[in-house]
């Protein structure tokens, strides 16, 4: 297929190139940045390669929202409960200091004991969840705090209640209440993108993904089970829908893709947390450079022309 | 299977399980069985038990639009295969079949019309284009519709029937949720209302954008609409599903939609809305 990201990609460099002088050190970062990428996207990665990434995603020990946001933000302090009926513990919301200015967070957050995951089902949230993320969505927009927010998640968990309370209803108001915010907002998945349940906290300014990452409309195993009727052939699968960050950059559905400590994020917490750091600082700082006026309307241009017409 | 059970989509997975052997005349409900042109006549609704037969696009426009006045929009557009998508076929052949079975580009018809002369814009889907799912050009041509009611200042009316994103087109099916939830919100920033009509099944994606976030949410009655399918519900939990599971009576029951409308009164309801929110 052509290569249009990679046309847009070698566009910018060429441009940023010529401006060096403009901007000093932090455009050198963009255009190493940039330039990582576009090799990235020369390399295109192997259904092995995919298929590493899909388990990467998944490692049991890879970095969660908190494990983030201790070695990321100061004075964090977290907010619970949708002021409505519970508290949802697979979807954590707070404050934070990110580079020393407040910072609104929302981030998916899965257990490592079974404990533990329990109590966060498998970071699988309720729409009680979503209506907090929402809650705290118009708290940073009433406040102007820049909204960061952290997607890892297998998918919004379908159960009786979650039905009963409107799971559907409300990914797409969270969707519809960030495409409202006047503040910048930036989105990482830093583990499982699953499908709604994703989405509905990554309608953002800038997305970002992680190198291991992976963001897509349904599971290896759930695509697997329909399109083959067989959930063995999750491989297969994954190869064909592509979840992984260079396809995802390629589609233009990402804006960037955060590099990790080789072999993955769970090798080093701290070299992962400190990539992922930067990478949501300078784009904060870009987008500090939009009008505020204007990132709205830039935002949902963006969301407008997603997708490939023949 | 284990891993299988933390799928929460959707994706065709809730798609209503054809009637076995019947012939789609026969009523799956009490086993009635009718003519085309009767069916065609009682607006698919079955006569005897009220069960309502799934509408093809053209046909829902013809049984809500004043005569003649249905204008079509963006009818050639086509999808992408994007990802060069192949599971047991290719995604190409895939759409090419749909296309010959259905006289459809795509799951979703567009166009202005008039309901009891009342100008409105209206996005119609159609079960049978590869079980209604969205894809890039589903998105695009619902913004299309926002767009040109936007332009037209008048309300959209939608009328869902979807098992969800298109799988074949992988994440830029994902993507058409935000495309069409920002088109939505672009909408209402230029003063105009969305209507939702929601026809069995809406699920998966289309409950988790746009049709959720109608003005005004209606059902038809026995309309499936619940984001994560009834067998993966069940499958993760375990437990019996309540009988009315993620049903149009369910819904209105726990606060989701504001009314369910039996399909004889749906054109005159959609005009007393269209009064309701119109500029006059």
């Amino acid at each position: 297929m052509p290569r249009d990201a990679e046309i847009r990609l070698r566009d910018r460099l060429s441009k940023l190139g010529g401006l060096d002088l403009l901007r000093g050190a932090r455009l050198s970062g963009e255009l190493d940045r940039l330039q990582r990428q576009l090799d990235r996207i020369e390399a295109e990665p192997t259904d092995e390669e995919i298929w590493s990434k899909v388990e990467l995603a998944r490692h049991e020990d890879r970095p969660y929202t908190l494990d983030y946001v201790e070695r990321l933000l100061e004075d964090w302090f977290e907010l619970h409960g949708d002021r409505g009926r519970a508290d949802d513990a697979a979807l954590v919301t707070g404050l934070g200091k990110l580079e020393g200015r407040t910072v609104a967070l929302i981030g998916h957050q899965k257990g490592r004991d079974i404990k533990e995951r329990t109590k966060r089902n498998f970071g699988m949230a309720y729409p009680e969840g979503y209506r907090k993320a929402m809650r705290v969505m118009a708290l940073a927009d009433q406040h102007g705090f820049p909204l960061v927010t952290l997607v890892d998640t297998p998918g919004a968990y379908p159960g009786i209640a979650a039905e009963q309370h409107g799971q559907g209803g409300a990914i797409a108001r969270s969707q519809a209440t960030m495409a409202r915010l006047d503040v910048p907002t930036v989105s990482c998945i830093i583990g499982e993108g699953g499908s709604g349940g994703a989405v509905a906290i990554a309608l953002a300014d800038t997305v970002l993904m992680q190198e291991n990452a992976i963001y897509s409309v349904i599971s290896p195993e759930g695509c697997a089970a329909i399109l083959w009727r067989d959930a063995g052939e999750k491989r297969k699968a994954a190869a064909a829908f592509k979840p992984d960050a260079t396809h995802c950059l390629e589609l233009g559905v990402i804006d960037g893709i955060v590099p990790e400590p080789a072999g993955g994020a769970q090798t080093s917490p701290d070299e992962a947390a400190r990539l992922l750091g930067a990478a949501i600082g300078d784009a904060l700082e870009e987008l500090d450079d939009v009008p505020r006026d204007e990132l709205r309307a830039r935002r949902r241009a963006k969301f407008r022309s997603m997708g490939v017409l023949a | 299977m284990a891993e299988a059970k933390i799928d929460v989509s959707i994706e065709h997975k809730q798609a209503p399980e054809p009637p076995q052997k019947k012939h789609p005349n026969t009523c799956p409900s009490c086993g009635s069985h009718y003519r085309d042109d009767e069916l065609a006549e009682s607006l698919r609704v079955c006569t005897h038990c009220g069960h309502h037969f799934p509408v093809k696009a053209h046909e829902r426009i013809e049984q809500l639009a004043d005569g003649g006045s249905f204008v079509e929009e963006a009818a050639d557009l086509r999808s992408a295969d994007p990802l060069g998508f192949f599971d047991l076929r290719a995604y190409n052949e895939r759409l090419a079949e749909a296309e010959i079975g259905t006289g459809l580009g795509d799951a979703l018809v567009i166009g202005s019309a008039a309901i009891e002369q009342l100008p409105c814009e209206l996005a119609v889907m159609d079960f049978s284009f590869m079980g209604g799912s969205m894809g890039s050009v589903t998105g695009e041509k619902f913004a299309r519709a926002c767009e040109s009611a936007a332009a037209a200042q008048v309300p959209l009316v939608s009328v869902s029937a979807s098992g969800g994103a298109r799988m074949q087109e992988g994440i830029l099916a994902l993507m058409q949720l935000p495309k069409t939830v920002v088109a939505v919100e672009e909408l209402h920033d230029a003063g105009c209302a969305l209507i939702s009509v929601m026809a069995h099944p809406t699920t998966g994606g289309l409950l988790a954008s746009f049709a959720s976030l109608g003005d005004v949410v209606i059902a038809e009655p026995g309309a499936l609409m619940s984001f994560a399918g009834p067998r993966v519900v069940a499958q993760t939990t375990r437990e019996k599903l309540p009988d009315d599971f993620g049903l149009a009576e369910s819904n209105l029951r726990f606060g989701h939609i504001d009314a369910i409308v039996p399909r004889p009164e749906l054109r005159s309801t959609l005009a007393r809305l269209l009064r309701l929110f119109g500029a006059e």
